[in-house]
């Protein structure tokens, strides 16, 4: 890739060269500026918001927006700020992407290294999985959790994303081990090794950059997700995108904007750092799962 | 009853069969060549020796117990790939270990198996080395190790040289034989490359559509060959087949053939030649290049060599060897002349032709006649 990138250069001249990153330049500026806005807001105080000049540096400087977003905000009916509902984002978020992301990694060595009769047919409706709209769902989901004993608890928010990631897990492992070699799979059998062995000590350990894009989706996804989120959570089993909507939402009087934008940035903050850490293997990944060779 | 008995063995996927019923007997310490063109169901038959395949009918057993629905594992089998199937996550001692510790094998012993299998091949210093970090030759090598280790009944090698270039090919094919002298060991070597069967191996099963076309030691095929595809496909450049009648005059029989100019030659056979009992019958005359040579070349033992006149179409200087290529029978016939023998193309010049080499095959059913 690397060789074919400078040999692919268009070379151009020193003016035109000028307006490209005049263009790059202005489109980053108009990209971060949301961004901009919400840090800088939520380093203010609120009387300077209200004063106007959304756009203007705090003229001074304070943290306590964060502090109040994180633990003392009014959310709904009570005061507790950000921080449960941030943990239990977390709980819910992280067994949900390692169990799909290792059920999806069975699921794929499954139907390219073991297939049986009919495995197209189930790889097709997995996919189909991945496809189906959120709204469909929502009732019978909401049946079959109550029917669980599992509605309005994070166990049961972890179920529904487990199945809803399933599909798009098994489809990334899937194409990516189709170009595993199966010759190490024979060679692995005739070396004594059983399925879960073959799966721990050949597959897995292969695996890195699919799991990767597979670990970002999921976590992307699932973090942002409101609307199982609304639906299947109780007061206390509520994940930050909820709680969001409801620390803006509730309006006790004034609206504390520089604690709403803290808030954001509290609720945005764990898929960009997942994404900072682990992007670098996103492209890659992409690009080994699609593309041969 | 053999070390290796394949007895009827047949696979079938679906309605196609791509493996009819074969019989192989493999005794200890034989190396056995399965050759043929691709899809001739020759990786079938060795991925079903190795349990990597299904039989579809028939047996396999090695040291008299079959392996119907034993699992590759449990058959004592060692197996090499054509793409080495070393594994990438583990370094070279990982590598070889790996059989030895899916069978639970102590560590110590282990250790121990993988640096005596190191010693043997010297592939010491790349121990710690990830597959990756090793050229094709040496690869080679530890997919070797990673089987010797085990020091399994039997080895399955599945074109292991075929992803070598040229000339390690050569090193590795006289490599290989070195070890199977040295240790003695049964082996089931799968190829296309007729080369490699005839130098590797004790005995060769030449194979096509399924069919063990002949099964024998590698002179047993490639001077009597069975059949017209044994003979073309074993030996490089290929036997010379032609069209010729058989003539038999007091006794004696020759084959008539036409040469370049239109003239018919008359080719007597050896006076022992079976073929006195088919007087006037067609037949396809097979003779491989090397009996047709320059006077001075022709083998000097023989009783049935014959000079033939007839005109060079062109030359092709080998170096240690001038092919030379003629009409006989309407078809190009190839011959093999010593390198300086003054022969130029448009010429016409005495072929020496060795019929103590010849073999006829019967036009309609392609096979040999006696």
């Amino acid at each position: 890739m690397a060789s074919n990138a400078s040999a692919n250069v268009i070379r151009t001249g020193s003016g035109s060269r000028f307006i490209i990153y005049l263009l790059l330049i202005f489109f980053c500026l108009y990209y971060l500026l949301p961004l901009y806005v919400m840090v800088v807001n939520s380093l203010k105080p609120l009387s300077e918001i209200q004063a106007g000049g959304m756009m203007a540096l705090p003229s001074e400087w304070t943290v306590s927006p964060w502090f109040s977003a994180w633990s003392t905000a009014q959310i709904g009916v009570e005061a507790t700020g950000l921080r449960p509902y941030f943990i239990n984002s977390i709980m819910m978020v992280v067994p949900a992407v390692a169990v799909s992301t290792v059920l999806g990694a069975l699921n794929g060595y499954v139907l390219t290294k073991w297939r049986f009769k009919g495995d197209t047919i189930v790889f097709g409706l997995l996919l189909f999985g991945c496809f189906i709209p959120f709204q469909m769902v929502l009732i019978p989901m909401a049946r079959m959790l109550g029917l669980m004993g599992l509605a309005g608890t994070v166990p049961g928010l972890i179920f529904v994303h487990l199945v809803y990631g399933i599909g798009f897990s098994t489809l990334y492992f899937r194409n990516y081990y189709q170009q595993f070699p199966t010759e190490l799979v024979r060679a692995a059998m005739i070396d004594g090794a059983g399925f879960f062995t073959i799966f721990r000590r050949i597959m897995l350990p292969s695996s890195g950059p699919i799991a990767v894009v597979c670990i970002i989706w999921q976590f992307t996804n699932i973090w942002n997700d409101f609307l199982f989120g609304a639906s299947f959570s109780d007061f206390d089993s509520q994940p930050m995108t909820v709680a969001l909507n409801n620390l803006v939402q509730s309006s006790t009087g004034v609206k504390e904007y520089n604690v709403h934008f803290a808030g954001a940035i509290m609720a945005a903050l764990p898929t960009l750092l997942v994404y900072i850490i682990a992007g670098r293997y996103f492209v890659r990944g992409l690009m080994a799962g699609s593309v041969k060779g | 009853m053999g070390f290796l008995d394949i007895k009827n063995a047949t696979k079938s996927y679906g309605p196609v069969k791509v493996l009819h019923e074969t019989d192989i007997s493999v005794e200890e310490g034989e190396f056995l060549v399965l050759v043929g063109p691709s899809g001739c169901g020759k990786s079938t038959l060795l991925n079903m020796i190795a349990g990597l395949e299904d039989i579809t009918s028939g047996d396999i057993a090695i040291k008299g117990r079959s392996m119907n629905g034993v699992r590759p594992a449990e058959r004592n089998i060692a197996m090499v790939f054509q793409s080495y199937a070393l594994y990438p996550n583990m370094n070279v001692a990982q590598n070889m270990a790996f059989g030895l510790e899916m069978h639970g094998v102590p560590k110590q012993d282990r250790d121990k198996a993988v640096s005596d299998v190191a010693d043997l091949l010297q592939i010491q210093q790349l121990l710690d080395r990830k597959p990756g970090q090793l050229s094709g030759g040496q690869r080679q090598r530890v997919a070797m190790g990673r089987a010797l280790v085990r020091d399994p009944d039997v080895f399955l090698f599945d074109e292991p040289l075929s992803n070598l270039d040229a000339k390690l090919r050569v090193d590795m094919r006289t490599e290989i034989k070195k070890l199977h002298q040295k240790l003695g060991t049964t082996i089931v070597y799968v190829t296309h490359d007729q080369i490699e069967a005839l130098t590797l191996s004790t005995r060769i099963a030449v194979m096509f559509g399924g069919h063990v076309q002949q099964l024998g030691t590698p002179k047993e095929i490639y001077d009597s060959p069975a059949n017209i595809f044994v003979a073309g496909f074993m030996g490089s450049p290929s036997m010379n087949l032609f069209p010729a009648k058989i003539g038999v005059t007091k006794g004696q029989a020759a084959a008539k053939v036409e040469l370049a100019d239109g003239k018919t030659a008359s080719l007597p056979f050896p006076s022992d030649s079976p073929m006195s009992k088919h007087n006037g019958r067609d037949i396809i005359l097979g003779i491989r290049p090397e009996a047709i040579t320059d006077e001075d070349g022709a083998d000097r033992n023989s009783n049935a060599i014959h000079i033939v006149n007839n005109h060079v179409e062109v030359t092709e200087p080998a170096g240690s060897d001038t092919f030379v290529v003629s009409y006989l029978g309407g078809k190009e016939v190839t011959g093999r002349f010593r390198a300086d023998v003054d022969v130029e193309a448009g010429q016409t010049f005495p072929f020496a032709i060795n019929m103590e080499k010849a073999v006829c095959f019967d036009p309609e059913t392609e096979n040999r006649i006696d």
